[in-house]
Parts: structure tokens; C-alpha cells; sequence
């Protein structure tokens, strides 16, 4: 006994030494560290991954936030300047050169910052000339019509040569004559207002003089072999009489309208059709207690925007009426203050424009998204202030009491506002307001149409035909494997249905547009028959088991009729795609798809049917798993107590199971439906990926998604389609996970309460 | 009888029933469909020669392989029935395939004769050996023991030279340019940090002018090559009697499909499907292999994996096993979860925005500021594709790591600290190991998401055709700014922006059959672990 003790003390002993031994030694000490950093480290991981997360939420939402900002301008300096003396002004690319066209016949180039003259050439004036009137012919290749007082119109070139010395950018202005120093003579008096408009391969220039009489010219260019010089021969030349009293005169860059306005705000416009221009129309622009105070073109000469006295500016451009002829139309208005509009300054690259009004404000606006995007008091205006801006609009002058005031604008988006996302807009040259999306065009004057509304259409269109495949099949699917089905096939089921969402949407896409889009064109009748005689058959075929003799039924336990079906399946499938041509010989005259479209309906091979059944089969197993997952784990207690109150299987599965199981079946739709919304290969592939918005199962649309992966490795990093682009993004994150948090939250109180039971 | 099976709802069950099965019979057939399509792709089929007899009376042959037969909708079978003949020789008629009216064939007819050429140019070349040009001695064919066996040494030969050429194009010379475009940077770099002095740049000038001796003699090298390429020909005649001069190096294979017997062709399937593995692709995708695929999608995976299992396991063990259960831990594993269901394109222009223009911006701004404008890192590549989907996949890992969590019993734990173990140790020593089956699930399920995504890899750095593999020769090895080869972008190229997407489909086919069998693959490993873990957790937790 005493051993034993004696024994026992010396091995505490020990272990005390050891635990001391351990602990001077630091080693507790340093375990405990070890804990504690682990800890914090862990902590610190787990964290920053759900920071990650979170990130993705804001940074899509801080590329989309600039596209709804206002404008901003602040002043860089002022000085002194003539601005006064000049009939035209403006600045080059850049905003480092601006530029007068004077009266008595110079172009000067200026430092835009300091008012420092840089260069200046004198145009090819007789004596007493004086210039009248400068508009640009074509602002891409920089060519200026001059009127003179004389009746003569010249045609001058800006050149803006840039060099990178010492790999700074140097821009050396200069002016050239692309077609010869000689004057185009009209034959007009005193030229009042010249416009003149040069394409490709002609040069029409119009001239009101002082009489009234409108001057039309057109010359073809002719390129000579020799020299590779260019001249103008002239091919066409009239002499209109306009009775008001012309104060605007405009002429559009394609060369096919003219318009004249008085100061009371009539219109005359003039067609170029067959070689001659004739008179199109007549309008009053303003009721007669108004003035039109500014008369300007919207960039590519579409638009015409007139400010009036009362502070209101107009935008009209001309649409079709049912007679097949052009009225011009008013398209939108936009307000600006109480007092008269001063002058209108079209944006040079964009459908923008900057106001200055009586009581010298700034106002710059922008027709498509109808927004005004920034409203500014000025000081140090005149009743002749005017306003230049340089084409990448981020540098604006301004003239007023014998000085000009150079401001920088940011002004990055102002195309985009929620009613040109989400509204009907009137685009320009459209017959009416419309839901349109085109992101890009081929011409630089092109507008914009960022409506989101097609896309948006599209992508429901799509999720929905998804969801009326896939619903009935995975729920019902689910409903026989977690209720019915006997457990051995369960656990062959289950693992099939996870291989099927397993299976990448790149391969489903592509079955989609290259197999099955063209075996359902083959066999339209087939797969609508499809439809309606599987059901059928199936219940049939059961019908017909249940009355099959017990000796051969009872060899097929219960919850196996599953796997007895597929080969009814596969022979309804064979059955129906045989007869698919007979039936549609006799119905429908031998082509289904030409009958389609006698009855109005347009088919198209990749449509939404067969993004439908795709898309359908991606989102299957998806509502399949959670369904079965919520029907499965209704307590058994629940049935059993229902079945032994004598209610039938599928009694009990209405009347119990499933009202219990409801919610999971909601959730399961609801991700199911997330699913669809953003799934993007199958939808590139098997449609079209046109932005229309049409309900027809027979054409394609473009979702918003795919959208996404057409656009995006070619839109400009930092635009307006850049950050669209990423809005749609935020829009399908936003949606999907508005819907799963849903799903999540019935589906978390679901389980509690089958907790509870 | 009858009134009972629909007033107890059978016809209802049945219908369910009716569900499943329709579902089942459609993934099976899909399934069935890509692999019988994709894998009769390289099976050598007979070649058949038809003699037509056109309306105008004209006796024309063609010969080919049948790809299939159709009868026009709404036309009589009897009459406009046709099929559809894979002629080849694409170089003689323009296309590779013909529809020959089955009402114009007067005669159908085999050759045992008839040669297929695999070639490196325009498609198979259909015909009957003519002679063999080697080395200016000419072997024809009507001694055809000898003539075949030159042909055979001839195309061995072949295959040598191109892949002597290819390895010195793609390996030496593509190195000397490497280095060379280094010695640009550098100089530029030295430009930028004002430490261009004359020594510096003299040496610079001196390495280049040794890599451009060492490609000049490179280059020498090739053109021998080439020229030594030239010395062999064959001349093969078409059914329609046209003579081709096939030059030596543009044969790839050569096989006679009638002579063949059961095992020879199954010989040549595999040779071809090992083609389809190993090799490059040819003519715009449209042919060849898809190794660069594989390739690119293989280590984009494994990058994949190296990012999102630590991140994933780490976040899942702060949630279960250190943050305070409540409110807010809820509301993260809602956002986790939630996450999954975050459409995949939407990841992409994050990805695109943030990682390529942001971070890859801002890293070619620090660290490489010799090569702007051109961008290194602030474009797609393969770095940021892993990310991108590394980020894609951690709800995945994080959600099946959780749950293996949650699944050992508080009681082994308990015993480990009560043992004294401080908790980092209990983690380490007994939780992790038990979890690691569901880590593994949830890094196999990560792996096959991500090797079947597409949508977001097109916006951050999948390419249809990349020049160079990210792992060469070159310092550092592994270029991780690259753009790379992806298998599932590869499908959706190959099948709707391929110029010839009929001469295409069976390789789109072959290839959707590879990535399916590898995804489904990992999938059935994944949901055996976890059955076999649920199986274990079973008997520990009574």
C-alpha cells in the first residue's frame, strides 16, 4: 500500500517536473501565442473574404454611380480678348488652341489659356471686303465657308499639325485651301448668312444676301490624275426667293435640307431631292408673343434646336407623316430660367448643348436623356457673350465685356438618365418614342440608345419560357423522389440529377443552337404534340398498369414506376417526331413554319422555345435538389399519421406534405428563377441576341446578360457604354440576389419550424 | 376499378412519375448524343465511291465519306432523298463537304485504294497514290510495296522535320525574341530611371547583337530546314482524275480506310484521339487538337484551387468555429450562400473592372512602367481569370467546408480541450484532418464549376487562338499575365464564330464530349466522398 503511494507521489512528482520544466521553458507560453495568433489570423481571413465579397457589391456600384452625376465647371483663367470683332470662334481637339474668324478677314489663333496670340493668316480679301458670315462645312475635316459682304463665299481649312517634341504634345495651327484659293461665286449681293455642308464627294453650299434671296449651290469634287488635286465642278446651281426675313439659315451635313428662320419664328425648310432643292415646309416655331432668339443644329445636322425669348429651347427634327413627306415635329422642350435665351452652342461629338440666357447663366443640357445636367451663374457677361467649346468638351470659353473667361467642364455622362434607361425615348429620325437599345454605330454622329427596357424584356422573356419548362417537370420530378420513389432508386436518381447540373451551360448552348434549334425547325408539329400526348400517354400507360394482372405488377415493386416509363418516354419521343411530318402535311400544308407565317407569326430558328427547353434543362436540377430536399424532410410522423387515417399517398401528399413542404418549393423557384435570369452562354447561343422586345415563342431577344458578354471586350473603358454595360450587371446582381435572399429566408424559416415538430 | 386510380390520385403519381423519368431520359440522352457524336470523330470510316448520273445525262464520280442522309422536308423521299458525302480536298473543290442525290447514283462502289492524306492545310485529301518523290527518286505506285513503305518513311520523316521546325520556332527562336523584347524593356527602363549611361546601354547593344547572331544562325537553320522540307513530294490523283503534287511536310497521316481491318482501325482511333489530346490546333481551330486548350483550362483550375481552398477553408472556420453565432453571422452565411447564385457574367465584369483595369492597372503603373503604353498586367490574362474565378467558387468551398464542420460531434472537441489542447491545436490535430473529405468535396465541386464556366473568362482573358502556352522555357516560366486557351470557350468559338462550322461540328463534338467526361468525372468523385463521409459521421455520432 505504502508502495503504492510511494509510487504514486513520485510519478506526480514528475509530472509536476515536467509541467514546470514545460512551462519555464515557455512552452505554455508559447502555445498560447500560437492560439492567439491562429485566432486572429483566422479572424482576420474570414473577414476579409466576406469584405471581398461585399466589395463586389460596391465597386460595380462605384463604375455605374458617375453616369448619374451632375456636371461641373470651374473657371481656369480670363483675359482680354476681341471676341466681339469675330463672326465665328471655337477651339481645337485638345482646348490648348482657340480660334477667331474676324470681320475684316483673319484667322487668329490663341493661346485658349493665356489669350496669347499664336498665329494668324489673313484670307484672300479684295479691299473693302468684309467677312459676314463663317460656318463649318464639315467640322471632321475642319472646312470653314466664309461669306463676304461682296456676295463671294470662300472655303478655308484648319490645320492643327501635332508633333511630340521631347515627348510633350505640340500642336502647330495653320489654314490651308484644299480647293484653291479662288473664291466660289454665287452670284449673290451681300452675303447675310452663308451655310455649307461638303461630303464625300460634294460641296453644297447655300448663301441668304440681304435681299433675301437664297443661293444654292452644289459642286461635285474632281480628283485630278495628274496633281491629285481636287477642284469643284459645279453641277447645280438655283436662285430660291424667301419671304421672311431671314435671320438663321442652316444647312445639314448630308446635304439634303435647308431651313431658313425668321426672328418671329418661321420656318421655311427645303428639300434636296432629283437635283433640286424645293420648298418642303412652313412652320411657326414659337407662338406669335415669342422670339426665337437662337436657331442651331444638334450634332449631324438631324435636330434643329431653337431658344426662344421666353427661355424655352425647342428641339424639332423632321419625322414622316402618313403621306410618306417629312413635318418636322416638336420633340422635347427643355426650360432654362425666365428671361430669353442668349445663344446655343451644340456639343461637337455628342447630342449636347450649351445655353447661356439674358440673366448669364450656363445651362448645358442633353436631348437624348432630357437631362439638365448643369445650371451655373456667370459674371462678367454681355448682352454679346457667346460661348466655344472644344470637341472632347472639357474646356469651355466664354466671351462677355471685351474679355473671355476659359472654364474646364467635366461633364463625362450626360447621356444617360433613368428616363433614357427605363423610358420611352423619341430618338432621332424615329417615326416615334420607342424602347431601343444600340450601343454603337458605324458613323461618329451617331446617337446612343442605351434603354435598358428591351433587355430587361428579353431577359424575362427568356427566364420565363425557362420556367415553364422546367417548373412542372422538376417539381413534379421532385415530388415522385421524395415521396414516392423507393430508395434504391432515389440513390441513382439524385446523383444524376447533380451530373445534370454539373453539366456546363457552354455545352447546353451549344447543343441548343447548332442540333436542337434546327430538329425542332424540322419537326415544329413533333414537339408541340410532344407536349400535349406525353402526359397523356404516360396516364394511359398507368391506367393500363393498374390494370394489369397482380402477377405482373406485383413484380415491379411500388416507387419503381419512374423506370418503368422511361421506355414509354422514349417511345412517345420516337412516336411523335415520326408523325411530326404526316401531321403537318395534313394541318399545315406541308411547312409549319410557312403556315407560322401566313397567321402574322414570325419564326426564327434560334428562338426563345429553344432557349426555353435549354435554359430549362440548366435550371431543372437547380429546383429539383431543393424541392426534393424540402419534401424529403417533412416529418414522417406527419404522413404516416395521414395514412393511417386511411387518406390515399397522394391524398396525403396534397393535403399534408406539400402544403408543409410549400415554402421549400417556393425557395426552390425563386433560386431556380435567379438562375435563369443571369444565365448568359445558353441565351448567346440559342438566340439571335436581338434587342427586340416581342412575347412570340418563335423569335429570339437579347438579355442582359448576354448583352454583357457581346459589349464588353469592346466598349471603351470609363464611357457611358462602359458603365451602362456595368449597371446591367449591378441590375442582375441586385436581382438575383434579391431573389435568393428571399429563397434563403423562407427556406431558413422552413427549417426551424420542421425543427419544432 | 377505374373510378379508384384517379379518385386516389394514382393518375397523379404516375404523372409525377412521368416527370422524373422524361428528366432522366434527357440527361442520359445528352449525355449519349455528345459521346456518340463526339466520339465517332476519329473513327476512320470506309471511303465509298459514287458514279451520279446528273439530269443532263453527264457521268461525274465522287468519293467520300457518308456524314449522314436527309430527305428535303416535304419532298418525296424517292425522289429528293439525299446524303451528305465528306469529299475533302478542299483545295480542288472549295468545300469539304457535297449532298449527292440518292435518285442521281447509278453505282456505288469501293476502292481498296483509296488513300487518305491527313494534312496540315486544307483538310483530307481524298484520292489514290500516284508516285512518291524522295529525294529526287521517284517510287510509283505500281510497285506498291515499295511505294507505300517510302510513303511511310516519307511521312515519318515529315512528321520529324515539322516538329524539328516547330521546336525551333516556338522554343529557340520564340526564346531569342523573349530576350530580346527584355532587353528593350530594360533599356527603357533604364531610360525612364535616368540610368542609361553609355556602359549600360553598350551592354545592352552587346546582348543584343549576340541574340541576333544566335537567330540568324537559328534562322539559317530553319530555312535549311525548309529547304530539306521541299525534297519530298507525293503525287495523288482525285476520283475525278485531277493530279495533286502534295508537298512531304504537309502530311500529317496517311491511311487506306478500306484495307483496314477491325484492329487497325481501332489502332488509328486511337492514334487520332491521342492527336486530338496532344496536338495543336490547325486551320483557324477547325482541325488539329486542342492541347492548348486543355492546357490553359488545366492551369487556370490549379490557380483557381491555390487561391480558393485557403480563403474558402479559412472563411468557413471563422464562421462555424470562431465568430459568435448570431445575427450577423447569419446574415454572412446568407450572403455566402446567396453568392452561388450571383449569375457568373456578373463576376466577369468585376473581374474585368476590377482586377484587369484597376489592380492590373495600377500594377503595370509600379512595376512595369517600361512597357506602356502596351499593357502587361492591366489586360485579361490568366491571373486574373483565376481570380475572377476563384471568387466565383469560394461560396462553394466555403458552404461544403462549413458543413463537414458542422458535422463532427461537439464531442470530440470537447474531449480534445479537455485533454488541455488549446483550441488552434484541436482545430489542427482533430477537426481539420475529420473535415479535409468535405474540403476535397468542396474544392472537386469548385474545380468543375470552374472548368465549365465560360461567360466570365470571356471578358477576363480567354483568347480563341494564343500564340504561346503560359508555362515556357522562359524566365519566369510561368507567365501569368498571358491570355490563354480554354476548352469551353473553345466550343463556343469553334461552333459559332468558326468560318467552316460544318467541317467543325465533329471536333466542337469531340471536344464538348472531353470537358463532359472530365466534369462529370469530378463530380462523381466528389459525391463519392461525400457519401463515404456521411457514412462515417453516421456511426460517430452515437
Amino acid at each position: 500500500m505504502n508502495d503504492l503511494n510511494n509510487d504514486y507521489d513520485s510519478v506526480k512528482d514528475r509530472v509536476r517536473a515536467l509541467l514546470d520544466k514545460q512551462s519555464d521553458g515557455g512552452h505554455h507560453r508559447f502555445r498560447r501565442i500560437k492560439d492567439s495568433i491562429a485566432k486572429h489570423s483566422i479572424a482576420f481571413g474570414g473577414v476579409s473574404v466576406i469584405i471581398a465579397v461585399v466589395m463586389i457589391f460596391f465597386y460595380l456600384l462605384y463604375v455605374v454611380f458617375p453616369i448619374f452625376k451632375s456636371a461641373e465647371i470651374a473657371q481656369l483663367t480670363q483675359y482680354d480678348s476681341k471676341v466681339e470683332e469675330s463672326v465665328m470662334w471655337g477651339m481645337e481637339e485638345y482646348g490648348e488652341i482657340g480660334y477667331r474668324v474676324t470681320k475684316d478677314g483673319f484667322m487668329r489663333y490663341f493661346n485658349a489659356e493665356t489669350g496669347d496670340v499664336i498665329d494668324y493668316y489673313q484670307f484672300a480679301l479684295e479691299e473693302n471686303e468684309r467677312v459676314t458670315s463663317a460656318l463649318y462645312a464639315n467640322k471632321d475635316d475642319n472646312l470653314i465657308a466664309i461669306g463676304l459682304d461682296s456676295g463671294r463665299v470662300l472655303l478655308v481649312k484648319q490645320t492643327f499639325s501635332i508633333t511630340y517634341p521631347d515627348d510633350q504634345r505640340k500642336i502647330t495651327p495653320g489654314i490651308s485651301y484644299p480647293y484653291g484659293e479662288e473664291s466660289l461665286d454665287l452670284g449673290a449681293n451681300s452675303i447675310k448668312h452663308v451655310a455649307a455642308a461638303k461630303n464625300d464627294d460634294t460641296v453644297s453650299v447655300v448663301a441668304a444676301d440681304v435681299n433675301g434671296e437664297l443661293y444654292f449651290v452644289r459642286y461635285e469634287l474632281q480628283e485630278s490624275f495628274l496633281s491629285e488635286e481636287i477642284s469643284l465642278e459645279k453641277v447645280s446651281e438655283q436662285v430660291i426667293s424667301n419671304d421672311t426675313n431671314i435671320k438663321y439659315l442652316l444647312h445639314d451635313p448630308t446635304a439634303h435640307w435647308v431651313y431658313t428662320v425668321s426672328d418671329k419664328g418661321e420656318l421655311v425648310s427645303y428639300y434636296f431631292e432629283d437635283g433640286e432643292l424645293s420648298a418642303n415646309e412652313r412652320l411657326a416655331l414659337v407662338d406669335n408673343k415669342t422670339e426665337v432668339t437662337d436657331v442651331k443644329f444638334l450634332l449631324g445636322g438631324i435636330s434643329l434646336m431653337v431658344g426662344d425669348s421666353k427661355g424655352v429651347i425647342t428641339q424639332w427634327f423632321p419625322v414622316r407623316d402618313e403621306t410618306n413627306t417629312y413635318r418636322l415635329n416638336k420633340i422635347r422642350t427643355f426650360e432654362f430660367g425666365e428671361s430669353a435665351i442668349k445663344t446655343i452652342t451644340p456639343e461637337l461629338r455628342r447630342k449636347g448643348f450649351l445655353v447661356l440666357n439674358e440673366d448669364n447663366e450656363l445651362g448645358i443640357f442633353f436631348t437624348t436623356s432630357h437631362r439638365t445636367v448643369l445650371t451655373e451663374s456667370l459674371s462678367n457677361l454681355d448682352s454679346d457673350s457667346n460661348i466655344a467649346i472644344n470637341p472632347r468638351a472639357n474646356r469651355v470659353l466664354i466671351s462677355g465685356k471685351g474679355k473671355a473667361q476659359l472654364f474646364e467642364l467635366e461633364n463625362e455622362h450626360p447621356d444617360v438618365s433613368w428616363s433614357a434607361l427605363w423610358g420611352e425615348v423619341w430618338y432621332e429620325s424615329y417615326p416615334e418614342p420607342d424602347y431601343t437599345y444600340q450601343s454603337s454605330a458605324s458613323n461618329t454622329d451617331f446617337e446612343a440608345k442605351f434603354s435598358l427596357v428591351p433587355l430587361s424584356f428579353g431577359t424575362l422573356k427568356a427566364a420565363f419560357y425557362a420556367m415553364l419548362f422546367a417548373m412542372p417537370l422538376a417539381i413534379c420530378g421532385a415530388i415522385f423522389t421524395a415521396y414516392f420513389m423507393a430508395p434504391q432508386m432515389r440513390s441513382a436518381v439524385k446523383p444524376a440529377v447533380e451530373i445534370m447540373e454539373a453539366l456546363p451551360t457552354v455545352i447546353l448552348g451549344f447543343l441548343a443552337g447548332l442540333w436542337l434549334a434546327p430538329v425542332m425547325e424540322e419537326n415544329l408539329p413533333g414537339i408541340f404534340m410532344l407536349l400535349i400526348l406525353m402526359p397523356l400517354f404516360i396516364i394511359a400507360f398507368g391506367l393500363a398498369w393498374h390494370f394489369m394482372p397482380t402477377n405482373i405488377t406485383s413484380k415491379i415493386p411500388d416507387g419503381w414506376q419512374a423506370a418503368l416509363l422511361i421506355p414509354v418516354v422514349i417511345f412517345i419521343a420516337w412516336l411523335c417526331f415520326t408523325i411530326s411530318y404526316p401531321v403537318e402535311k395534313v394541318l399545315f400544308d406541308g411547312d409549319m413554319r410557312i403556315w407560322l407565317g401566313d397567321m402574322g407569326i414570325t419564326y426564327d430558328q434560334r428562338n426563345a422555345m429553344v432557349v426555353g427547353i435549354a435554359m430549362g434543362f440548366a435550371v431543372i436540377p437547380t429546383i429539383f435538389s431543393i424541392a426534393e430536399d424540402a419534401i424529403f424532410s417533412v416529418p414522417k410522423h406527419l404522413s404516416n399519421g395521414s395514412l393511417a387515417l386511411g387518406a390515399s399517398p397522394w391524398q396525403t401528399l396534397v393535403r399534408v406534405v406539400l402544403p408543409t413542404a410549400s415554402p421549400g418549393i417556393f425557395s426552390a423557384v425563386m433560386i431556380g428563377l435567379g438562375r435563369a435570369v443571369g444565365e448568359t452562354m445558353i441565351v448567346l447561343m440559342a438566340t439571335g441576341n436581338t434587342p427586340i422586345m416581342e412575347a412570340n415563342i418563335f423569335e429570339g431577344m437579347r438579355t442582359l446578360s448576354a448583352n454583357i458578354a457581346v459589349e464588353m471586350p469592346e466598349s471603351e473603358v470609363g464611357s457611358t457604354h462602359y458603365r451602362v454595360l456595368f449597371l446591367a450587371g449591378f441590375v442582375l446582381f441586385v436581382f438575383t440576389f434579391l431573389f435568393n435572399t428571399l429563397a434563403e429566408n423562407v427556406r431558413h424559416r422552413l427549417r426551424r419550424k420542421y425543427g419544432s415538430l | 376499378m377505374k373510378d379508384k386510380f384517379f379518385k386516389s390520385g394514382e393518375h397523379w403519381v404516375w404523372f409525377n412519375a412521368g416527370a422524373i423519368a422524361i428528366s432522366l431520359v434527357m440527361v442520359v440522352g445528352l449525355i449519349l448524343l455528345i459521346a456518340v457524336r463526339g466520339l465517332s470523330h476519329f473513327w476512320p470510316a470506309d471511303v465509298v465511291v459514287f458514279e451520279t448520273q446528273g439530269v443532263d445525262g453527264q457521268t461525274q464520280f465522287a468519293m467520300g465519306e457518308i456524314y449522314g442522309e436527309e430527305v428535303p422536308k416535304g419532298q418525296d423521299p424517292e425522289v429528293a432523298k439525299q446524303i451528305l458525302l465528306k469529299t475533302g480536298n478542299r483545295d480542288l473543290y472549295g468545300l469539304d463537304f457535297r449532298w449527292l442525290k440518292i435518285k442521281e447514283i447509278v453505282a456505288q462502289t469501293r476502292r481498296d485504294d483509296v488513300m487518305v492524306l491527313e494534312r496540315r492545310e486544307w483538310g483530307n485529301f481524298y484520292g489514290f497514290l500516284k508516285s512518291v518523290n524522295v529525294d529526287g527518286s521517284e517510287f510509283a505506285n505500281s510497285d506498291s510495296a515499295e511505294a507505300n513503305q517510302q510513303l511511310e518513311l516519307l511521312i515519318d520523316r515529315a512528321n520529324e522535320l515539322h516538329e524539328q521546325v516547330k521546336e525551333i520556332e516556338k522554343d529557340d527562336i520564340g526564346s531569342i525574341n523573349y530576350d530580346i523584347e527584355q532587353l528593350r524593356l530594360e533599356r527603357r527602363r533604364l531610360q525612364l530611371e535616368d540610368a542609361d549611361t553609355p556602359e549600360a546601354i553598350a551592354e545592352i547593344r552587346e546582348q543584343e547583337t549576340k541574340l541576333n547572331a544566335e537567330f540568324e544562325v537559328l534562322q539559317a537553320k530553319m530555312n535549311e530546314l525548309y529547304r530539306d522540307a521541299k525534297r519530298d513530294s507525293v503525287v495523288m490523283e482525285s476520283i475525278d482524275g485531277k493530279t495533286v503534287t502534295i508537298n512531304g511536310m504537309d502530311i500529317v497521316m496517311a491511311f487506306q480506310p478500306n484495307q483496314m481491318g477491325l484492329f487497325s482501325k481501332i489502332g488509328h482511333y486511337f492514334k487520332k484521339a491521342a492527336e486530338f489530346i496532344w496536338d495543336e490546333p490547325r486551320e483557324a481551330n477547325t482541325e488539329g487538337g486542342v492541347f492548348p486548350a486543355i492546357f490553359g483550362t488545366v492551369m487556370m483550375v490549379i490557380l483557381m484551387s491555390i487561391m480558393v481552398t485557403p480563403f474558402g477553408v479559412v472563411a468557413a472556420v471563422y464562421l462555424h468555429e470562431y465568430a459568435k453565432q448570431g445575427f450577423v453571422t447569419r446574415l454572412i452565411r446568407i450572403a455566402v450562400n446567396n453568392l452561388a447564385g450571383v449569375p457568373s457574367i456578373v463576376y466577369g465584369v468585376f473581374g474585368l473592372g476590377f482586377f484587369v483595369y484597376f489592380l492590373g492597372g495600377s500594377i503595370d503603373e509600379l512595376f512595369y512602367p517600361e512597357a506602356k503604353p502596351a499593357p502587361t498586367f492591366g489586360t485579361s490574362g490568366l491571373l486574373w481569370a483565376s481570380i475572377t474565378l476563384a471568387l466565383l467558387t469560394l461560396p462553394v468551398v466555403i458552404v461544403s467546408t462549413e458543413e463537414g464542420l458542422s458535422r463532427i460531434p461537439k464531442s470530440i472537441r470537447e474531449g480534445s480541450l479537455a485533454l488541455g489542447a488549446t483550441k488552434i491545436e484541436t482545430l489542427w490535430r482533430t477537426v481539420l484532418p475529420m473535415a479535409s473529405p468535405a474540403m476535397m468535396t468542396g474544392l472537386i465541386l469548385a474545380i468543375a464549376r470552374a472548368a465549365g464556366e465560360v461567360a466570365p473568362l470571356m471578358l477576363v482573358g480567354v483568347v480563341k487562338l494564343a500564340p504561346t502556352l503560359p508555362v515556357d522555357g522562359n524566365f519566369p516560366f510561368v507567365h501569368l499575365e498571358r491570355k490563354f486557351m480554354h476548352l469551353g470557350f473553345h466550343i463556343y468559338d469553334v461552333g459559332f464564330q468558326s468560318p467552316n462550322v460544318e467541317a467543325a461540328r465533329p471536333l466542337v463534338y469531340a471536344t464538348a464530349f472531353l470537358l463532359v467526361l472530365v466534369i462529370i468525372l469530378l463530380n462523381i468523385t466528389a459525391i463519392k466522398i461525400r457519401n463515404r463521409l456521411r457514412e462515417k459521421y453516421k456511426s460517430l455520432e452515437h
